[in-house]
């Protein structure tokens, strides 16, 4: 037996993969030669396959580099082992099976991964992600990784539970149906007392807003105890209910420490009678299922707020694109996501920005390359999640908006809101008379896109507030080059 | 009179703008109707925000393709119930949707007194909130008569 074999990198024949004995003696091989690259692979219905956008150091392989992925997030150690001869390995090695440099960008390549059902625990995002997204994205050979899009089998959706409550059925609760929900995050962030921050939630939701929001980082800090700002909140909610005869929510966020604290926050948000609660994506994947679970026992709506997503969605050479973690959110369950607004203050070209609103809203989502989504994807039957635009927008962005977004989606206007020169309620008016001029202008018939400003002009002839408005942000815009763009043209026969 | 900047009940798609006209409404109708909804007439005279079930006038017209067609239903409720809360409401089969598209109210009774909120005091500094229609005492049928 000769234990003093010194790894050497072997580089004969391909052949080496179809020779066991060949295949499994000590030393290192090149990924692709121990079953990790197979360009004739036929992907099986039932496998999860992944694009990667993978940038290799100078001299590595584009196809060296594929295998390299594929071995990286499924079972390659950077050795030969002869214990894989133990076990069904092949099953267990994800597939590279296409490699294609990418549209104007020297030295990237997109990748296409196939990873059979085997690899994956039923019903865990955590698991999923730990192979996917794991060990890989640290491997040396590769400058840079990023898991573009991602097509999950049916028989895996299917194992899933999905979004407490649904967009349907989150309307049929609130009884708001045909336009979408308007919402306002309660601002400053930080340092209103529970008194007057419940002021602020009332006067929003008198106003006309639907929700009111706490924002990410309002968990429990000294200048609001989380139960003060819960009571609070709530005698403003059911006020303004009282005020309106609509039913209304505040987002009251249960982020916290560990799951007993957001349990005990949670317990108490459902004993005062609220209808949603929140949590940031900071909290990660099994402490979302945690709550979504939570949420589905207790008739709770569930908002996630995509806190932190920027750090490893925004480049496009490295890291996750938000489209997957909008795919993996829909799976794990909630039922509100900041998706992006386009044409506010934070990142998003606007088709890309539609690519994740389809990843929460279809039934089956279509291939469409100018919106960055690289697969059908059959949801069988899965909850549709609400996506939320939030971040900048202000009522002369309404048509622009309902022209991208549709009904389906909650539009946040926080500034555009509690900013209003006339007071909060007025800036609620303003948002709401705009939204509902719009959507009735776009049903009978008018080109909103070209005609919303006028539209707008006609309605704030009776509205004050609106007008206001207008006059205060209707020139503002946030036209700056978004970093995470489609790499593909758009065609005539894109769909709309 | 209720408090909020429009002075009445806001369910609904429109609320917030003037009322609509009756072309404006067989607009909204024939928009759903392209879409493929069944449009139904709902009244009630208890328009709390929980009081999920108003009463259907007729069932939802699924065979109606014609918004003149729909626009008789809504007469026919409005001359039986002047003083009630009306709403045109729009359902759409599509697998996974099954529920409602649009509603929108098209009648109001003359006078809107709204809501009290009623705060119970429990345990601590919880509360236990009821809301409850100033209407509401007077039985069905006989709420929001003129005097």
């Amino acid at each position: 037996m000769n234990t003093t074999v010194s790894p050497t990198l072997r580089t004969d024949a391909t052949a080496i993969t179809q020779d066991a004995k060949k295949r499994y003696s000590a030393g290192v091989l090149k990924y692709r030669q121990m079953g990790y690259w197979e360009p004739d692979y036929q992907p099986k219905d039932t496998d999860t396959i992944c694009l990667f956008r993978i940038t290799p150091q100078e001299g590595v392989d584009p196809v060296e580099a594929a295998a390299a992925v594929a071995g990286e997030s499924s079972t390659a150690t950077w050795t030969v082992v002869w214990t894989d001869r133990l076990t069904a390995c092949d099953s267990y090695r994800a597939k590279a099976y296409k490699v294609e440099p990418v549209p104007n960008n020297p030295g990237q390549y997109f990748a296409w991964v196939a990873y059979d059902i085997i690899l994956f625990e039923e019903g865990s995002i955590s698991n999923m992600t730990a192979s996917l997204i794991g060990n890989v994205f640290s491997f040396k050979p590769l400058k840079a990784a990023r898991l573009e899009d991602i097509r999950i089998p049916v028989a895996y959706v299917k194992t899933f539970k999905g979004p407490p409550t649904g967009l349907v059925v989150e309307r049929e609760r609130l009884d708001k149906f045909g336009r979408p929900l308007l919402g306002a995050t309660t601002k400053p962030k930080l340092g209103l007392s529970g008194r007057n921050y419940g002021r602020v939630v009332y006067e929003g939701l008198k106003g006309g807003l639907d929700f009111m929001k706490d924002d990410e980082n309002i968990n429990s800090q000294p200048f609001m105890h989380w139960r003060d700002r819960f009571l609070y909140v709530m005698d403003a909610v059911n006020k303004a209910s009282a005020a309106t005869g609509e039913v209304k929510g505040s987002y009251l966020n249960v982020t916290a420490a560990t799951m007993e604290d957001m349990y005990e926050r949670a317990e108490f948000a459902k004993e005062l009678g609220s209808v949603i609660l929140m949590v940031d994506l900071v909290i990660g994947w099994t402490a979302i299922q945690s709550m979504a679970n939570w949420c589905r026992k207790h008739d709770m709506i569930m908002h996630m707020h995509r806190a932190g997503h920027g750090t490893y969605t925004r480049q496009k050479n490295h890291g996750v694109s938000f489209r997957v973690i909008a795919k993996w959110l829909r799976l794990a369950g909630c039922d509100h996501l900041h998706t992006g607004t386009a044409v506010g203050k934070l990142e998003g070209d606007p088709m890309t920005v539609q690519g994740y609103y389809n990843v929460c809203r279809d039934s089956f989502t279509r291939q469409d390359l100018p919106r960055g989504l690289f697969f059908d994807q059959d949801w069988a039957d899965l909850k549709k999640v609400m996506p939320v635009a939030s971040g900048g927008i202000h009522a002369g962005q309404m048509h622009q908006l309902l022209d991208l977004f549709g009904d389906d989606v909650v539009l946040q206007f926080g500034g555009g809101t509690i900013g209003h020169p006339a007071g909060i309620q007025a800036g609620a008016v303003a948002n709401r008379v705009a939204l509902e001029a719009m959507v009735k202008a776009r049903n009978e018939g008018r080109d909103i896109a070209s005609e919303g400003p006028g539209i707008l002009a006609k309605a704030a002839r009776f509205c004050t507030p609106l007008k206001q408005a207008l006059d205060t942000w209707g020139e503002i815009t946030f036209n700056y080059t978004p970093t995470d763009t489609s790499d593909f043209a758009v065609t005539p026969t894109a769909a709309v | 009179m209720m408090t909020n900047p429009t002075g009445r009940l806001t369910q609904g798609q429109f609320s917030f703008l003037p009322d609509l006209t009756d072309a404006e409404i067989a607009l909204q109708i024939e928009y759903g109707l392209r879409r493929g909804y069944a449009w139904s007439v709902e009244y009630t005279d208890d328009p709390h925000p929980r009081n999920t079930y108003w009463e259907m006038y007729g069932i939802p017209m699924f065979d109606l393709k014609d918004a003149a067609g729909v626009m008789l239903e809504l007469d026919a409720c409005r001359k039986a119930f002047p003083d009630h809360y009306i709403r045109m409401v729009a359902f759409d089969a599509t697998r996974g949707v099954e529920s409602i598209a649009m509603s929108f109210i098209v009648n109001r009774p003359k006078r809107e007194p709204g809501f009290q909120l009623e705060r119970q005091e429990i345990g601590g500094r919880s509360m236990r909130y009821t809301i409850r229609g100033y209407a509401a005492d007077a039985p069905e049928g006989e709420r929001y008569r003129e005097g």
